[in-house]
This record gives C-alpha cells, structure tokens and sequence, in this order.
C-alpha cells in the first residue's frame, strides 16, 4: 500500500512570527508535486518543519506520515521512518568526507530496521556509492572529499542527491534544489531524480522558478502565497505562472479576505 | 537530579568502566607524603646514582623551593599542595624484559589497555612506565644492532652514564621554571633514546604511562638524541585511572635534533580528571633538522603545555599540532612555542580546541624571531570548536619579532557546532550524539590523520566516549 505525507492545517512560528498559516498538503509515494511561490511566502519553512528543524515551532496542525505523528520525531527519526530533504543551503562538515556520512547515515537506517546489523560491508558500500555516483556523472574523487566543504553549488546540490539516493526515502522534499545550477547541473540532478522516481517514491519539489519542472514533471502543482496554498492545479499551472506571475493570485486572495 | 547531573553521572559511568579501572595497591616501597632535602637524597640514593646527579637533585630542590608559583595561567594552578603528595613509588623492585615475569596485577591493567596487542603489532621497544618506575622494557634486537639506545632513564643513567652527564639538563635547565626544577629534584622513570648518525627507526617507539597511586606525583624524565641524519618517531600515550583526591604529573622532555635529524614526538594524554598535568618539553633543532610535536590533551584537571621547538641554526623546521578538548571541569591551557635563532628557518603551528560542559580550552603560544634570524618563515593557526554556550576558548598568541625579513601568518577562528550542522546530519539519519562526534572527529581529522593508526583509533574512541551521553 502507498504510503502518505499529510500535512493537516499546519501553523508554523519561527521566533514567534507566524510564517505558516493553516497549510494543508497530501503527498502519496509514487506522485510528484510541485510547490512554487513567491520568495518569503513559507516555503523553505514548510521544508523545514517537515524536517524536524528544532527552530521552528508547530503551534497547531499535524504532519501524518505512514500514520506516525511526525511532529513527535526527532529529525533522525523522521529520516529512518523514510523521509527526506534535499538542502536549499547545505551545510559544511570539514574533516568529514562525503563517502563516510553516507556510509553512516546508511548504517544508521540498517540498525533502525534491525538492531543486531553490524553496517554494509566496505566493498559492498564502494560498490554502491561508485553506481549511484555514476548515475549523477559524478567523479569518484568526489566520495573522498569534506562533506559540501569547498563544494560549488552544483557540486552541494549533487551530493544531497547522492544521499538521496544512497538512503531511499519515501518521500523526498527537494527544497530550492534549481537553485545556483546551470543549465547542464540542473539537467544531470533532474535526470538523477527522474531515475530514482517511481512506484516507491514520492517527491515534492519546491521550487521558486518553472525551468526545473521542464524536466522534473509534477502531476499536481501547488502555490504558496502568505503561508497558505492560495492554489493547486494540474502541470498547466506552473507554465500559466510563468507567464503572469503571482500578482493575478494575490488579487484573487485578497478578494477572498474580504 | 537535574539533567545536566545526570549527564555528568552518565558520563562519569562509562569511563569508570572503561578507563577508570585500578588494581589493588601493593607497592614495595612508598615515600612519605611531602617533599624536603630527605625524600629527595632518598629517592636518588634507592636508584644508586652517582653523586652528581644527587648533588644535580638537591640544586633543582633548593631552586623549586626558592621559586614564586608562576603568575600566570588559570588560577586553578594555586590549588596544588606539595605536601600533600608522594613523590616515589617503586612498583616492583625489579624491571622485566620477559613478559612472563611481569607481575599479574600489572599484566591485567596492561591488558586493558590493550598493551600486548600493541606490542605485537607495533612496537619497536617499549618501555612501559606503571608507577613511577620501568617495569617491562624490551627493546628489538635490531634496533640494538644499529646501535640505538632505548632505555628507562634510570637505567640509561647506570649503563651510559656520561652521554646522559652530556645531555641531561642542557635543554631544560633545572631552574628553567618551578615545574621542571621540581621534576629535576624527583624525577624517576621516563625514556633515553640515543639513535646513530644516519639510522632511521622505521617504527614508532612507544611507551606507556600510568599514575596508579592515590596523590602519586609522576615525574617522569625523557630524554632524546638524534644524532646527524636520523629518524625516530616516538609516541607517548597515557590512560589513568580516576581517583578522589588531586594527583601531580609533571614532566620535562628535552630533545636533541643534529644536523639533518628529524625526530617526531607524538602523545596522547588521558589523564583522569583530578590530575595536574604540567610538563616542560623541548627541543633543539641544528642546521637542516626537523621536530615535529603531535600533541592531543583530552584528560586531567588542569594541562599547561606548551611544546617548544629551538630552531638553532640555518635550515631547520619546526612543526607543532596541538590538539586539547576540555569537558566539564577541566581546563586546557595548550599550544606551543617557536624561536626562530637562525636564519632561513621555518615553522608551523596549527591548535585545535574542543570545549563542551564548560570545559576552558587556552591556545597559549609564542612564536620569537632573534634579531639576525632573516629569511624566516612562520603559520600559526588556531582553531577553536565550542559544544555549547557554557564552554570557553580563549587564545594568547605572544609574537616577537626582532628582524625586518620574516614572514609571518596567523590566523584564529571560533566555531560553534551549530544547530543546523546538528539538524543536517540527523537528517540523514544520526542521532544527536552522533552527530556532534562527528562534527568533533571531523575537526581533529588533520592531528588524527597524522597519528599511527592504533593511536588515531583509540583517539576517535575516546573522543566518542567523551562525546557520550553528554549532549544537552
């Protein structure tokens, strides 16, 4: 049976500012969705929470995920149940090379399945990591390096699709991840996506501009105004924004406030 | 109980377990508690040594005695009471080259500490030091063919009597400071290694140390030539049980690099958290030489080290990395020290510091340039990590510059394990603790990497171990 993220009339405060206003959202593995909007209606935020980022407080609303209450988790917990983030902004571990999270994060998913699992053998791991690398056309050297330290900013958003693909998660957030790449990085990521995309998964890809659903083709598309979902269509929707911008929706909502 | 007891408890159970271990005493001979110009011939005349070395003793008392506690340093340093403390043990009256002899008691605790593994896989020789005095020594009979001498300084003192008269005191003086005068007057224990012109020792020499006496002051004295052309690579590692009331330890390490040497001095110090650690090391390198000091501080109460490398003449280099974590209680006052005395010469200081629990973690350095000391370079970096809010890093860099053509670096940071490094790698799957020793173990991953790897494992081991249970 497919698995759910629902996220029920979620409200979110960051250092007791509102940001989130009552979101509602279902995402099921096996369907892309696209969330766009403009830049501080909440959508980093939603990716965040959705996380278990400690900074931002739930003040009501709940997030159901495979009929765990995710707000109950803790951000590693979330990850084991098969939840994933792709970062807007990475973060750097120096002294810490990319091969040996991976392979400690996959270990930390083995023993949450199973106590008594002593991690994937080495050679088995270099193996893994070696396919998946050529899968995202990505140097093996590359393992080997300071987790996102000295990375460019494709190189970060290449490695956050690495481990998401190194960790197989239900359902993926890819918060921002067209950002900063060129039209060549922007392809090879998307197509990593595409290839990870399946019965198994489900993806909700945030994205402030329509270029990465060129290749990443969403069936639902959502839009966030305010820290609400002023909106949600089909594929139509995000070329229609392209052509005329937000400003039609935000008329519409604030007639509805009226 | 608060969290934060309940932590420390937590944390206090495990190294207990782990480390804290200790076997029941049962010494042939303990010294009366306290310090005079009567323990002090005591000691020198149960070794038998030659009345010079008495006499040597007895100067290094009178001037400890005469001497004003530094004014310097955290004030914690006021606290020790010198009369409060042993000032030598003899563990066993008799040293042992053959394993089997070595009595059981310090078999087991030698066991804990994995010490026949090691010998097995990675010793050249070792001198392990149990109390104050050598107790299993062997060295490999290559080693003794190519004429390096390796040897617990006591015996060094019977069997070549006048290469340690050359050397002994000529780079720490016995009124350098209080600390090595006192170590002068008490000293027991340590190594004497002499390497030949042009031999390399291709293994680390290790030895071992361990405090196992209630208010045990350990003084031990090393000792280290490397003649013109050759290579040692000495390690010193130190785990210590945890004991109720303050211990002492103070060393002094005097090293000695000829024309085209290179010696590399590497310790991990683990010492229990009641222990003074105060210890005076340095060494002098000649024309072309290299020494290099690996230093990691995890351990004691309070550590004042700082490695000092005297680059003599044109050519040499110095290299110091020093590494202190400070946890609840415990303050690191660590770095090192540089003078450039000639020219063309070149030196590197990298520190890292860790402190969590409010734990106080010092960089204190010096980097000097002698007038006429032109075409020198130096790098000095320090980097600090700090776990939480309560810790503390602070940083002295003293320069002196008395020469116009120098080039010299500095740089210092400050970072926080922050939340959203924490909140990335959970992500993925690591728990809070993992996370952090991560973090942690990714910032010493340039001393790790330098270490044997034994040495570098038992490092990551420790760090997890102090990492453990310890995040608020």
């Amino acid at each position: 049976m497919s698995v759910a993220l629902e996220i029920r009339n979620l409200h979110v405060s960051v250092e007791n500012k509102p940001i989130l206003k009552g979101v509602n959202l279902t995402v099921r593995q096996g369907e892309v969705h696209a969330l766009m909007g403009p830049n501080g209606s909440g959508k980093s935020t939603l990716a965040y929470t959705l996380m278990g980022h400690p900074e931002y407080e739930v003040t009501a609303g709940q997030i159901i995920f495979d009929g765990h209450d995710l707000l109950e988790m803790e951000a590693d917990e979330r990850s084991k149940l098969g939840m994933f983030l792709a970062f807007q902004y990475p973060v750097a571990i120096p002294g810490v090379t990319l091969a040996n999270f991976i392979r400690q994060s996959i270990n930390a998913h083995r023993k949450a399945k199973n106590e008594h699992d002593s991690g994937m053998p080495i050679p088995e791991f270099r193996r893994f990591l070696k396919e998946k690398m050529d899968m995202l056309d990505m140097d093996h050297n590359f393992a080997g390096r300071y987790l996102n330290d000295g990375f460019s900013g494709g190189e970060k958003k290449r490695a956050e699709i690495l481990q998401m693909a190194a960790l197989e998660p239900r359902i993926a957030v890819l918060d921002e991840t067209d950002s900063g790449l060129d039209i060549d990085a922007l392809r090879i990521v998307s197509e990593g996506v595409n290839r990870l995309y399946g019965p198994d998964l489900g993806v909700l890809v945030i994205t402030h501009y329509q270029r990465i659903l060129n290749y990443i083709k969403p069936q639902h598309v959502h839009i966030m105004l305010n820290g609400q979902i002023a909106e949600s269509g089909g594929p139509d929707m995000a070329l229609h924004l392209e052509e005329h911008g937000y400003d039609w929706l935000r008329e519409k909502q604030g007639e509805s406030a009226e | 109980m608060t969290d934060e007891s309940m932590q420390l408890d937590g944390f206090n159970e495990s190294y207990a377990e782990k480390y804290g271990f200790s076997v029941p005493e049962n010494y042939v001979f303990k010294a009366k508690k306290g310090l005079n110009a009567d323990v002090v011939k005591e000691i020198s005349w149960l070794k038998s040594e030659p009345e010079w070395m008495t006499d040597f003793r007895l100067k290094s008392l009178a001037h400890f005695e005469a001497r004003p506690m530094p004014n310097w340093g955290p004030p914690m340093l006021q606290e020790i009471d010198f009369q409060d403390i042993y000032y030598f043990v003899r563990a066993t009256d008799r040293e042992s080259a053959n394993w089997d002899e070595v009595p059981a008691e310090i078999k087991e605790t030698f066991d804990k500490l994995g010490i026949p593994e090691a010998e097995r896989k990675f010793l050249a020789g070792a001198g392990a030091q149990f109390e104050s005095e050598v107790v299993y020594h062997k060295v490999r009979e290559e080693l003794s063919r190519q004429g390096v001498i390796f040897l617990s300084m006591d015996d060094a003192l019977r069997e070549h009597p006048d290469l340690v008269r050359e050397y002994f005191g000529t780079v720490i003086p016995y009124n350098d400071n209080k600390f090595a005068a006192l170590n002068s007057a008490v000293w027991s224990g340590g190594s004497f290694i002499y390497v030949p012109k042009g031999v390399k020792v291709d293994m680390p020499l290790q030895a071992y140390f361990r405090i196992n006496t209630q208010n045990m002051g350990q003084f031990e004295r090393t000792l280290i030539i490397v003649d013109e052309g050759a290579f040692v690579h000495y390690v010193e590692g130190c785990t210590a049980p945890i004991y109720s009331s303050d211990s002492l330890h103070s060393a002094v390490v005097e090293i000695i690099v000829k024309a085209g040497g290179r010696c590399r001095y590497s310790t991990i110090q683990n010492w229990s958290t009641n222990v003074y650690n105060l210890v005076t090391k340095r060494a002098l390198a000649y024309r072309d030489a290299t020494m290099e000091w690996v230093d990691g501080n995890l351990g004691s109460k309070l550590t004042m080290k700082y490695p000092a490398v005297h680059l003599m003449e044109p050519g040499a280099h110095g290299e110091i990395l020093s590494i202190a974590f400070a946890g609840r209680g415990q303050i690191q006052d660590a770095g090192g020290k540089v003078v450039h005395h000639a020219p063309h010469t070149t030196s590197k200081i990298t520190s890292k510091s860790i402190s969590k629990d409010g734990g106080q973690a010092s960089y204190r350095g010096l980097l000097k340039v002698d007038e006429g000391a032109f075409d020198t370079r130096s790098n000095v970096v320090c980097d600090a990590l700090l776990l939480d809010e309560h810790s503390r890093s602070d940083t002295y860099p003293y320069i002196e510059i008395e020469d116009q053509d120098v080039t010299v670096g500095h740089e210092a940071s400050v970072s926080k394990v922050g939340e959203d490094q924490l909140f990335y790698l959970m992500s993925r799957g690591l728990s809070e603790e993992q996370a952090s020793a991560m973090v942690v173990n990714g910032f010493i991953e340039p001393l790790v990497k330098e270490l044997p790897m034994e040495y570098a494992m038992e490092l990551n081991r420790l760090i997890q171990l102090q990492m453990e249970g310890s995040i608020g």
